[in-house]
């Protein structure tokens, strides 16, 4: 099975219901997306397949085949943010960070689909990624500076 | 441990009898510094100045030894030393720096003492001073209850002038400028002809000198970087995913593992893991203190295998089902079980007599529940052993870890790391004690434990469980006395229990919150009974103070709302302490308070000082067709000097979504003597759709600085039962506090 993650191939050896986040974490070494809790409840290991947000930890490997992965990785670096890292910077937005790779790559497919989203729509789309902090007002106020910076773009 | 040592332990544990009998170690013993652990491994050519600070010819290094757990304390403390320093962000390394008695906490003692934190009073002073030796002593090094920033704030700042001054003291001996003419920016020793001569340039000559002694710190006017924004050192990481945390270390070699241990906190009776052997990947089964370890070559195939074991548990040593534990604590209101009368102004006996108001109160369990799971790397080797995790008392996790592998406290190497979060969690000993317990077993091998989810809120040390009671007497419109009950188990008992300590007299944390609130009332009594031990708890984000906060202020807003009086304006009147009325006025102004609601909505107001914060939050709920929505917060606090707006702000808002979201939907409950809740779905606090818009503002008049991390959370939940109240009619008296209504 041949699927690439951040645009390299990759060809992984591991049983079919390994989910996706774990064979990243642990059999590519990618660790941006992070383990929370393991059913889909806190999005921390969101990632894109195909374009699409999902949660990694509930993506067996097996369906994988043919597919294009992108973690918060392949999003942007430290050296050339994507615009939603960027407003994630600008508004300072992390306190302990764990959640925000899951957020920011929820936030972005959002503004993939809805280049200007109202509170409502974040609060629809952000909902099912938890943040123990409490930084969603940030979370609010980067997203609605990310539409704002792509679509000036 | 020195006899000094042993003698300070002594003192913490019999802390009162110490007082009162006069200290027991010399003043000399707690004048004298401890060692600056940096100079241990100083290579030739190396400077350092003092425990903060190190500079060699390639760069500058600022030891940050407080734990961040997300409250953005490695850019605090950093920028503390550089702002007399002289060096911006960007121009240093900070590191974590190795477990050490040089880094003791100064303020923690100001938590340990029985008296209120705006008690300046002799006997309080002394307590502070006494238990601040003891913690000297012990080089009681820890993060918690709020400290970071009274902790460091001085220290660290003189820290940076020791450093700067020395420095300038080298550029003079290496160019013959006097020092008078001698200034710094940037990093470098500015001659005056313009010329600026690099701190790593000059680290060689100033490794030669003893460190300047007397250093005056900089005025608050002239500060360059302290009360400004700045821009966190690990924001760019946390918004990359290139933060590292503990849970992310990969060591070459490294076994993976994850523990199962009775969820009933007792032993293991018996176990069949002859299928888990068999799986995939699968290396071994051990047997840790109650419980096992599944060894593998992967974390997943590590937990699907543990799912694969057939365990027989030894039953819970305390109520296995819910209503025991209530039932305990009902039991509990007794002479035998006072454990402290707080409080005891005016006649109350006398006062309550005829038509009283009467109300009862409960607060659950609640999870600490932070979004990364427990982790750590354990590394035995024979000279010593290695630890990754992030930990908030790194000297005592040396000590627990040696226990088990035979090593002397002082050969356990940690490598503390950036944590995914903790409200307390991380001031736990048991992961790090079960990767310790299996390293040992695989002695020159790595062995990263990482908790599944439902490991972590099984394995959890919740908030402590209280009821409190309410009785009070109005006349003519007035409140004319309040006599408040609180019974809870002790939650310092059940945690320093099991670090082997005791801490002496009364456990504030009981009535913390509401004994010391700022109400002058012709009558107040505050007594704390203290229930057996239960389900085991630990510190959660404000400990005490969410749980008696809630009694307090829900019981004087039932009382006011009773004298037909405003719940704002009574509050402002029976306020006399200068620094928490201009806290609640403040409040008042930004709320709008008197401003006309749509019928459904409505206001409500607390004020819970803890930590030494007064804080006054308003919220404002509207009552729609789906639930409760929570519309507004509004809160203003005081914890003195503001070191940055913006993490500031972030750390105020967060603290309220904390105390809302748990108010609203969370609590660990006990059913055949284990934990039902075991992951999010089931204790999920607040999520972004439930999220208010917070405003916040500081105030700066309190002359002693106060930490951010814990004082914004008790209010919340009493502010926002008193708003459910104004827009309903309903009244809560027990969180969560959807047991009784629906929130959108």
């Amino acid at each position: 099975m041949k699927f690439t993650v951040n645009g390299t191939e990759q060809n992984v050896d591991v049983e079919d219901d390994m989910p996706l986040l774990w064979v990243l974490r642990e059999e590519l070494g990618i660790t941006g997306p992070k383990y929370g809790c393991g059913i889909a409840q806190c999005g921390a290991c969101t990632v894109h397949l195909d374009g699409v947000a999902v949660r990694s930890c509930q993506v067996p490997v097996s369906s994988l085949d043919g597919s294009a992965v992108t973690t918060i990785e392949g999003l942007g670096t430290p050296e050339s943010l994507h615009a939603v890292q960027a407003a994630w910077v600008q508004h300072q937005v992390a306190q302990c960070g764990y959640c925000q790779s899951g957020q920011i790559m929820q936030a972005a497919s959002l503004l993939e689909t809805n280049p200007a989203p109202t509170d409502e729509d974040i609060d629809f789309v952000m909902a099912g990624n938890l943040c123990r902090c409490g930084t969603y007002p940030r979370i609010r106020a980067a997203i609605h500076s990310a539409a704002k910076a792509l679509n000036k773009g | 441990m020195s006899r000094i040592g042993k003698i300070a332990r002594r003192t913490f544990l019999f802390g009162s009898v110490a007082v009162a009998g006069g200290v027991a170690f010399g003043v000399y013993a707690v004048r004298k510094p401890h060692d600056n652990p940096l100079k241990a491994k100083l290579a030739a050519g190396a400077a350092t100045f003092n425990p903060w600070v190190l500079i060699d010819s390639t760069k500058i290094t600022l030891i940050t030894p407080h734990a961040d757990k997300g409250q953005g304390v490695v850019s605090s403390q950093a920028a503390l030393i550089a702002e007399e320093l002289d060096v911006e962000f960007g121009q240093f390394e900070t590191s974590f720096g190795q477990p050490s008695p040089a880094y003791w906490n100064t303020a923690m003692a100001e938590e340990a003492v029985p008296f209120r934190a705006t008690d300046n009073g002799f006997a309080a002073e002394t307590m502070r001073d006494v238990m601040g030796g003891v913690m000297k002593l012990l080089g009681f090094q820890g993060t918690g209850g709020s400290t970071t920033i009274p902790d460091s704030f001085e220290k660290l700042r003189r820290a940076g002038a020791i450093a700067r001054e020395t420095l300038k003291l080298a550029a003079s001996q290496e160019t013959g400028v006097p020092v008078k003419q001698l200034t710094t920016a940037n990093g470098t020793v500015l001659l005056p002809d313009g010329t600026a001569l690099p701190y790593t340039a000059l680290a060689a000559t100033a490794a030669t000198l003893d460190p300047v002694g007397d250093v005056t710190l900089r005025a608050p006017d002239t500060w360059r970087m302290i009360g400004k924004p700045m821009q966190r050192l690990d924001i760019v990481a946390k918004s990359t995913g290139t933060q590292t945390y503990g849970v992310d270390v990969d060591l070459p070699g490294m076994v993976h593992a994850t523990v199962c241990t009775n969820p009933r906190r007792s032993a293991l009776n018996s176990f069949d893991a002859s299928a888990a052997l068999k799986m995939r990947g699968i290396t071994d089964v051990v047997e840790v203190t109650n419980g096992l370890a599944v060894l593998a070559d992967n974390t997943w195939r590590a937990m699907q295998a543990m799912q694969a074991i057939e365990f027989d548990w030894a039953a819970a040593p305390y109520p296995p089902e819910q209503d025991g534990h209530w039932t305990a604590l009902e039991a509990s209101f007794t002479e035998e079980a006072r454990d402290n009368t707080w409080v005891d102004n005016g006649d109350v006996e006398t006062a309550l007599t005829g038509d009283l108001i009467e109300a009862e109160y409960r607060s659950p369990y609640v999870a600490h529940a932070p979004l990364e799971p427990l982790n750590a790397i354990v590394l035995v080797e024979d000279a010593h052993v290695t630890v990754w995790t992030g930990h908030q008392f790194p000297r005592q996790l040396q000590v627990e870890v040696a226990k088990i592998t035979g090593h002397d406290a002082d050969q356990v190497v940690l490598h503390n790391q950036y944590i995914g979060g903790s409200f307390g969690h991380r001031l736990e000993f048991e992961h790090v004690k079960q990767a310790a317990e299996i390293a040992n077993r695989r002695r020159g091998t790595p062995v990263k434990l990482t908790y599944s989810r439902e490991e972590d809120f099984l394995q959890d040390f919740p908030r402590h469980i209280s009821i409190g009671r309410g009785r009070g007497k109005i006349e003519n419109g007035q409140i004319t006395a309040i006599d408040l009950q609180m019974a809870a188990p002790s939650v310092i008992a059940s945690q320093t229990g099991r670090i082997g300590l005791s801490v002496p007299g009364p456990d504030s944390q009981i009535a913390a919150g509401a004994w010391n609130n700022p109400y002058t009332l012709p009558a107040f009594r505050m007594r704390a009974y203290r229930a057996p031990e239960l389900a085991p708890t630990s510190s959660w984000r404000s400990v005490g103070a969410p749980g008696a906060g809630f009694v307090f202020d829900t019981f004087l807003d039932e009382m006011i709302h009773a004298a037909g009086a405003d719940p704002m304006a009574e509050r402002i009147r029976l306020m006399d302490n200068q620094i928490a009325r201009a806290v609640i006025e403040t409040v008042a102004e930004m709320s709008d308070w008197g401003a006309p609601l749509a019928p459904n909505q409505g206001k409500g107001v607390a004020f819970v000082e803890s930590f030494g914060v007064p804080v006054a939050e308003v919220v404002q709920v509207t009552a729609t067709d789906q639930g409760i929505r929570i519309d507004n917060v509004w809160a203003a606090l005081d914890a003195g000097t503001v070191v940055d707006p913006i993490n500031y702000e972030n750390l105020v808002q967060g603290g309220i979504i904390f105390g809302l979201g748990h108010a609203m939907n969370c609590e660990i409950t006990y059913a055949d003597g284990r934990a039902e809740q075991e992951n999010y779905h089931a204790h999920e606090a607040m999520r972004i759709h439930q999220c208010p818009v917070i405003e916040v503002k500081a105030l700066e008049n309190q002359s002693k600085i106060r930490g951010l991390g814990e004082p914004p959370v008790p209010p919340a939940a009493p502010a926002l039962g008193n708003a459910i109240f104004a827009a309903t009619g309903q009244r809560i008296r027990e969180m969560p506090l959807n047991r009784h209504i629906d929130f959108v």
